[in-house]
């Protein structure tokens, strides 16, 4: 069978060993110890597998390790840059938006690919773009408190 | 202030033990004869701390008393970092901040060089379990008091070492100082790393909450950076080295036997551990994906016996009447002809952790390691020592800060499941249920039925009050309302699923019947549901909760359109008082209810960190929006029909209204957890608004599944 053997993850090429048909989010997990991408659902309908595939938001649960082959992945470990958080990582902490924190990867992961596309998005635009993200402690508004946060910041060009 | 209350830890443990059959009896001495390799990796912990704890014979008692010597709780390393030792466990209610607050308040120091280790049943002490809102009003105080016997003894070896008058000494900013002398000392320097060997006074010089720096104030998650960086690691992110994934192969349906396993397939599988014991069978290999590859070609087949369906489950809980001992506190009077009586029911529904259930096994010869997610990890390693036939001693269960549990983690299913399949594989394994596996072989929020009677007088004060919970348990089945003849009963019954605890327990059952049923009396009556309440509560605290989400809220409601509609609910529970208004819109065409607007009042003694307080209100509200509204586990014949998040429906970001919280800081009263009792007044409020909105009155939780059906 076809394998992969090496993925692009958070700017540095990982060696691995993997079947392309391989669920990504078992490949970070496992074989590249990147846990910060949690295991929730296996079906695409939790979020918490959140991950960046040439910036855009996927469930790596869902996702062949050999359709993420030769593209830039990014998870929640890639986010801070030289030890200083994103803004978002900023806003979550700030807002308190968390309570077990195990949705918050996938949260943090979804919304950073919202702000890539739309940097100042309404209330509603954010509940849309994480309806399919679950949090189960109900930390909701905080959450959406925190991408508003964090909108505001990275307009102010702080990012 | 109150402060010396009972502390014990022997909370009507009855209420929240899980009750069912053992999951597992294993055969092992027939077909494991624990024949080690001997060269596996030592990992029974033997840092310094553990072994003065061996050393100085203050090892954890195994009895279920707390232990008075100081060091059972704290330790102060020569660097000044303060250790605290708790078998509480952190599970996102944010308890790991709230027990640092507190010792930070009484050792007179910053938070930031405070580590709680926390449910890990060699270091720390005795813990019966998580739950029950227990950890607030019983553990911090109890580190409280640790923690000032700590800074009095502190004092004392400062006074003593200067030879200076104690009365002149003071503990602040992390040091003992002596203002005459100029001594100043930190208590790293002052204890040099010795144990602090003096028992806990029973009268200790506590803060009051009134003059309270530290606890109080909204502390951020002390390890909150952990979360945002996905540094942490949940009990299913744990790994150790030659570490095998594993894998059960799961019956058929509830209540099998194992007739036939056909194991042939995977046996030939290189690098796959294949087990068979008694009805267990399981597999473990190097990677998850080969493990579960491993464990689908596995042959079996399993007896069938006909089981109840979701669908006429409220008659078989009637119909299966246990004689067990219920609850009661009943009057010899019975309900006059003219009561009004009506009957309410509550689905199973499922905790859903978004972490399912996980862990972890090592075994060292006959010593075992588990590492995984429980709200009871002296209870896991009490299952684990009994099913494994070894002595508590040789058993160490840890829990890392885990992926939330709401009563739903009591068990150690995954920790033996781990265990066992890592004596035969002889390395480490890793069980992670799926979603699959956690939404059935888990266990549930009881169904239950309640009956309720009542009779208002005149003057709209409750006469006779009559309630029978069936199944769902006791929890919040006292009324606090002044009836003048009650006959409150819970009545246990046989039941077709797995059931055991959930956040709330059965008060969410029990107030959804009360609150509702009151709002069908005020109606009655001709009372507005507030007034008939206030008219039948004695209880000042209950009134002020209700008051202040009432004015907040702006009762009764304006209503500005058709199809709007407003309810209230509330009431006592765990030493908490919440009160609830809703807001909810029903769109006519579809028959669709949103829930618009939620104010909650909660009030649970002096507050230790409001902002942590104001998140579980706002999250028990959102959680209890799923039970109120479209949570319902589907079962037929042993199988559960919706064990997927794309068929068991939660709340999501669509279906939450604007929530505002009122908080009400009663720094002259004792502090009450309060992870649990805000969850009680949501659903009854809906329910009521629902009714407000349409006359339609829904008495089966979940209310609207499928939408309103308009008459």
């Amino acid at each position: 069978m076809a394998r992969v053997t090496s993925l692009v993850v958070n700017g540095v090429t990982r060696q691995l060993d993997a079947d392309t048909q391989s669920s990504l989010l078992s490949v970070l997990r496992e074989q590249l110890d990147l846990t910060g991408t949690k295991y929730g659902c296996g079906e695409g309908q939790c979020g918490a597998c959140t991950v960046l595939i040439d910036g855009k938001p996927h469930r790596s649960c869902i996702t062949p390790t050999g359709d993420a082959e030769g593209k830039i992945i990014t998870t929640i470990e890639g986010l801070a840059k030289e030890g200083r958080l994103h803004p978002l990582q900023e806003a979550f902490l700030f807002e308190e938006a968390m309570q077990c924190a195990y949705c918050t990867s996938g949260m943090i992961m979804s919304a950073v690919g919202l702000l890539q596309t739309d940097p100042s998005p309404s209330e509603t635009k954010i509940k849309d773009a994480l309806e399919g993200n679950i949090c189960r402690c109900g930390t909701h508004p905080r959450i959406v408190a925190a991408v508003q946060r964090a909108a505001r910041s990275m307009k102010g060009g702080a990012h | 202030m109150n402060e010396q209350q009972n502390i014990s830890p022997a909370i009507e443990p009855e209420r929240y033990e899980f009750r069912g059959a053992r999951a597992y009896i294993f055969d092992l001495t027939r077909r494991d004869l624990f024949k080690f390799l001997g060269a596996g990796a030592l990992i029974l912990c033997t840092n310094a701390k553990t072994s003065a704890f061996q050393e100085s014979g203050r090892s954890q008692s195994q009895t279920n008393d707390l232990p008075k010597d100081i060091s059972a709780w704290l330790h102060i390393g020569e660097n000044g970092e303060v250790s605290v030792f708790t078998g509480k466990v952190e599970v996102g209610q944010n308890i790991r901040t709230s027990l640092t607050q507190a010792v930070a308040e009484e050792l007179r120091m910053q938070t930031s060089q405070i580590r709680v280790v926390m449910g890990d049943t060699l270091l720390t002490p005795f813990d019966m379990g998580t739950f029950g809102s227990r950890t607030t009003p019983t553990m911090n105080l109890q580190l409280r008091k640790a923690a000032a016997a700590a800074r009095e003894m502190l004092k004392d070896l400062a006074a003593q070492s200067w030879n200076v008058p104690r009365e002149h000494v003071v503990a602040g900013d992390g040091k003992i100082s002596d203002a005459l002398s100029k001594n100043s000392a930190t208590y790293g320097a002052l204890l040099k790393g010795r144990e602090l060997a003096r028992l806990i006074p029973d009268q200790d010089p506590l803060l009051p909450a009134t003059e309270w720096k530290v606890s109080g104030k909204p502390l951020p998650k002390v390890d909150g950076r952990a979360f945002v960086t996905g540094a942490h690691k949940y009990p299913s992110d744990q790994k150790r080295p030659g570490m095998l994934y594993g894998k059960v192969v799961r019956p058929s349906k509830f209540e099998t036997k194992l007739v036939f396993a056909d194991l042939s397939a995977a046996e030939k599988m290189s690098g796959v551990i294949v087990v068979r014991d008694g009805d267990f069978i399981g597999v473990a290999a190097p990677s998850d994906e080969l493990a579960s590859h491993a464990a689908a070609t596995i042959k079996t087949d399993w007896t069938a016996a006909p089981q109840p369906s979701s669908k006429t489950v409220f008659d078989y809980l009637r119909n299966n009447l246990e004689a067990r001992e219920s609850y009661n506190s009943s009057s010899k009077i019975s309900a006059p002809a003219n009561a009004l009586s009506a009957t309410y029911t509550v689905a199973y529904i499922s905790h859903a952790p978004l972490e399912p259930r996980a862990a972890l096994a090592e075994w060292d010869g006959d010593k075992l390691t588990v590492w995984t997610g429980t709200q009871r990890p002296f209870g896991v390693r009490e299952e684990l020592a009994s099913v494994f036939r070894i002595s508590l001693e040789n058993v160490r269960v840890l829990m890392p800060d885990t992926g939330s549990a709401y009563g739903g983690k009591h068990t150690g299913e995954s920790a033996i499941e781990a265990a066992r399949l890592a004596r035969a594989a002889k390395k480490p394994v890793k069980v992670v249920w799926t979603r699959k596996e956690e939404f059935t072989w888990a266990y549930f929020r009881p169904a239950g039925v309640i009956d309720v009677r009542a009779t208002v007088g005149a003057g709209g004060q409750l006469e006779y009050w009559e309630f029978t919970n069936f199944n769902s348990g006791g929890s919040g089945l006292n009324t606090p309302y002044a009836a003048e003849v009650r006959n409150e009963q819970f009545q246990p019954t046989k039941y077709p699923l797995r059931q055991g605890s959930y956040r709330g327990l059965a008060a969410t059952a029990n107030h959804f019947a009360r609150e509702s049923f009151m709002d069908e009396l005020a109606h009655q009556a001709k009372l507005d549901p507030l007034e008939f309440r206030l008219r039948n509560l004695r209880d000042e605290r209950l009134k002020a909760v209700f008051e202040a989400a009432a004015k907040k809220f702006g009762w009764p409601g304006n209503k500005k359109s058709s199809g709007r509609g407003f309810g209230i609910a509330g009431g006592v529970e765990k030493g908490g008082y919440i009160a609830t208004c809703a807001e909810i819109a029903v769109e006519r065409a579809t028959g669709a209810v949103r829930v618009v607007r939620i104010v909650s009042a909660f009030e649970c003694g002096a507050i230790v960190n409001p902002e942590g307080l104001r998140n579980q209100v706002e999250g028990s509200n959102i959680m209890g929006l799923g039970g109120a509204l479209f949570e319902a586990i589907e079962f037929e014949d042993g199988r559960i029909l919706n064990a997927a998040f794309s068929k068991y429906r939660v709340p999501r970001f669509q279906d939450v209204p604007q929530i505002e919280i009122v908080l009400i800081d009663r720094k002259d009263l004792p502090s009450a957890g309060a992870g649990e009792t805000p969850i009680v007044g949501i659903a009854p409020a809906i329910g009521n608004a629902i009714f407000d909105a349409t006359g339609t009155r829904l008495r089966s939780l979940p209310m609207v599944p499928n939408g309103l059906r308009i008459s």
